[in-house]
């Protein structure tokens, strides 16, 4: 039988279910054995997504795609299930792939120890992201929602404190509900259309007549909503910064790519469904995605502003990115999108780091630290700087020179302040924003581009101040009674590891972007692929045995 | 048929979202399970509403797709019960433990101040 890299694109499902269920037959106090075997499998998994992307990306020289389609129990399509990879799913799968690997880790310094079965935990959530990725049905999709999602319930409440289950209730019920409206959509949009399978959708959608519109109209404006819920845009996102910041750092580690899987599969169903019809860019729907976006982006920057904790700061950050992607998908312009991909990975990796640094951090401090300067001269702490006139030039511990230095290249990355990745992706975005359309001529900047551009860069603006308010309380004048931060190497390195991705973004970024823009150039036509996926003949039975 | 079907498909969501919105975390739980119940009937009328029509075919024979209902629906609706299900009780748990821990059934944990 011969293996052919068709047989790879289940492979991401496969090892961290089959892991996953395996660990649960190991008692919880063998825990190195399961530590070793889950990092183990993680590795291997970051492995192969990187090999699947080479297999899709430099399998051909120009920007022609290669499409991987796996059919499961071998139906020709569109029948039954399969799995789809292309340049975005991919991508994705890396992304995914490089979050898990440091944030297990991270997790090997104290947090696996708290709970039960947070290796199998961690695991089916990366069963159910990568699912999702590479799925492409759209029942089987919800499928794969929910592994995820009650993978991660498990994670919110592992260690289960007071304020995890408090912040758990609110995370489960309002998800269940989005859940809920996922199915409504899936239904009426089967109703109308006959078929859950996504390019025999695209085919179809166009076709429908004009009495069955709505009914798909709204079956498919039902359904984003409940993606709009997962990416957090606003008003549906209140849930979001309690449950990041109450959740163990390790799982809001991970959590930073679950919020950009509502962004993977509004991109890739809208342009799928909808790109084709001429009158796309004016919709209702896509307006609601850039001015929702807008919101989101100006609520995520009044919230960093206020918050009074650095973990609520750091969700307040997922929102500003998300909104930030989806203001950047409801301009509908190709080179948009391609930067919008690129800030996807940069500020994705960012706050994954973020979320770890902000636990070793809060370890060995007192909460006034990160309260509010108006705050604590309320609470009368403002004759603290006579108090500390001692210190003043005594070293900086090497603990916190490292944290401080990792603190620092986050804020830059969360600022978008040049050299590192932030800048060039707000750049991108920008520029193609700006640039003048391929025919060369000039044409009129519409009010709602300088609202992105301000809001933008006031975002930036606002992540720096508060970032800095906070770095100058902990690193610089910390409180007279703080206690030096107990901080293994083993927690240290994954973050340095995932600032040094970000680095290598940044170094590497003419063909990082090479790459982002074919994948919006392929998203943005995507004929090939739904060709690609129709056209899968099955396997016949000779040749493989 | 159809308009006790929706009918019946309408109450059980408008109670249901009723009881979402209470602040009792006993009501949001029976609130959730209405809406799923709703939910599944509203994806098995999907495959629109037919009488004495079985869902399997025959191998071998040749079929009329006419005599036959559609059968993806019912497939979803059972996975979507088994999957509601599953949810609904690890939410169970959930609510048990912040009983347990907070000392109060309001969903915030602590009970509104008067």
């Amino acid at each position: 039988m011969n293996l052919s890299p068709e047989h790879f694109v289940i492979a991401p499902i496969l090892i961290p279910f089959i892991t996953g269920v395996l660990l649960l037959f190991l008692d919880d106090r063998a825990r190195h054995v399961k530590a070793f075997v889950s990092v183990l499998s993680t590795v291997i998994l970051l492995v192969i997504s990187i090999l699947l992307l080479c297999i899709v990306h430099t399998d051909n020289s120009a920007n022609e795609d290669r499409i991987v389609v796996y059919l499961l129990g071998n139906w020709p399509p569109p029948f039954a299930i399969n799995l789809v990879l292309d340049r975005l799913s991919s991508m994705m799968l890396v992304l995914t792939a490089m979050l898990a690997l440091p944030s297990l880790i991270f997790s090997l310094g104290r947090w696996h120890k708290v709970g039960v079965h947070f290796h199998t935990l961690f695991l089916l959530l990366l069963m159910g992201l990568n699912g999702a990725f590479l799925t492409g049905d759209l029942f089987n999709l919800f499928v794969f929602f929910e592994v995820m999602l009650a993978a991660s319930y498990g994670l919110v409440l592992h260690g289960s404190g007071l304020l995890q289950v408090k912040a758990g209730l609110h995370y489960i019920a309002i998800n269940l509900v989005a859940s809920l409206l996922f199915l409504i959509g899936v239904a009426l949009i089967y109703s109308v259309t006959g078929t859950l399978n996504m390019a025999d959708l695209a085919i179809r959608i166009p076709q429908i007549n004009e009495a069955n519109r709505t009914m798909l109209e709204s079956g498919a404006a039902i359904l984003s909503v409940a993606f709009l819920i997962k990416a957090g845009m606003w008003p549906l996102n209140f849930w979001l910064p309690t449950t990041y910041a109450a959740a163990p750092a390790p799982s809001a580690a991970i959590f930073a790519i679950m919020s950009k899987i509502g962004i993977y599969v509004l991109l890739r169903l809208s342009l799928l469904f909808f790109g084709s019809d001429p009158g796309f860019p004016e919709s209702m729907g896509v307006q609601i995605l850039l001015y929702g976006g807008l919101a989101t982006i100006g609520f995520g920057t009044v919230g960093v502003l206020a918050s009074q904790t650095p973990g609520r700061f750091a969700g307040f950050s997922v929102l500003i990115s998300s909104g930030t992607l989806l203001a950047s998908i409801g301009l509908v312009q190709t080179e948009v999108t391609a930067g919008a991909l690129f800030y996807l990975a940069s500020s994705t990796l960012a706050i994954s780091a973020l979320f770890m640094l902000i636990e070793l951090i809060e370890r060995g401090q007192n909460m006034a630290a990160s309260v509010l300067a108006v705050t604590m001269e309320a609470f009368g702490y403002d004759d603290e700087e006579t108090e500390n006139e001692e210190i003043i030039g005594v070293a900086i511990p090497r603990t916190i020179a490292v944290l401080g230095t990792c603190f620092a290249a986050c804020t830059i990355l969360l600022a978008g302040l040049p050299p590192l990745s932030g800048f060039i992706a707000k750049f991108v975005i920008l520029n193609a924003l700006f640039s003048p359309g391929e025919s060369g001529q000039m044409h009129i900047i519409p009010v709602t581009l300088w609202w992105f551009l301000a809001l933008l860069i006031f975002s930036g603006l606002a992540t720096l101040i508060a970032m800095s308010r906070s770095g100058i309380r902990t690193f610089w004048a910390p409180p007279v009674d703080t206690v030096l931060p107990r901080v293994l190497l083993i927690e240290i390195v994954p973050i340095a590891a995932l600032l040094c991705m970000t680095l290598v973004l940044t170094i590497q970024a003419g063909p990082v972007m090479h790459f982002m823009e074919a994948t919006a150039n392929s998203l943005h036509a995507p004929q090939p692929y739904i060709e690609d996926v129709m056209k899968t003949p099955p396997q016949s039975l000779e040749t493989t045995e | 048929m159809e308009l006790i079907l929706s009918l019946g498909i309408g109450i059980l969501v408008g109670s249901g979202v009723w009881l979402l919105l209470r602040p009792r975390t006993y009501q949001v739980i029976i609130g959730l399970g209405l809406v799923s119940y709703a939910v599944n009937l509203f994806i098995f009328s999907m495959g629109r509403l037919v009488i004495n029509k079985p869902p399997v075919t025959q191998a071998g024979a040749q079929v009329d797709p006419t005599m036959f209902a559609d059968p993806i629906p019912q497939a979803l609706v059972l996975t979507a019960i088994v999957i509601g299900f599953a949810t609904t009780a690890l939410f169970l748990v959930v609510l048990l433990a912040s009983r347990g821990l907070t000392g109060t059934d309001h969903v915030d944990g602590k009970e509104p101040d008067r």
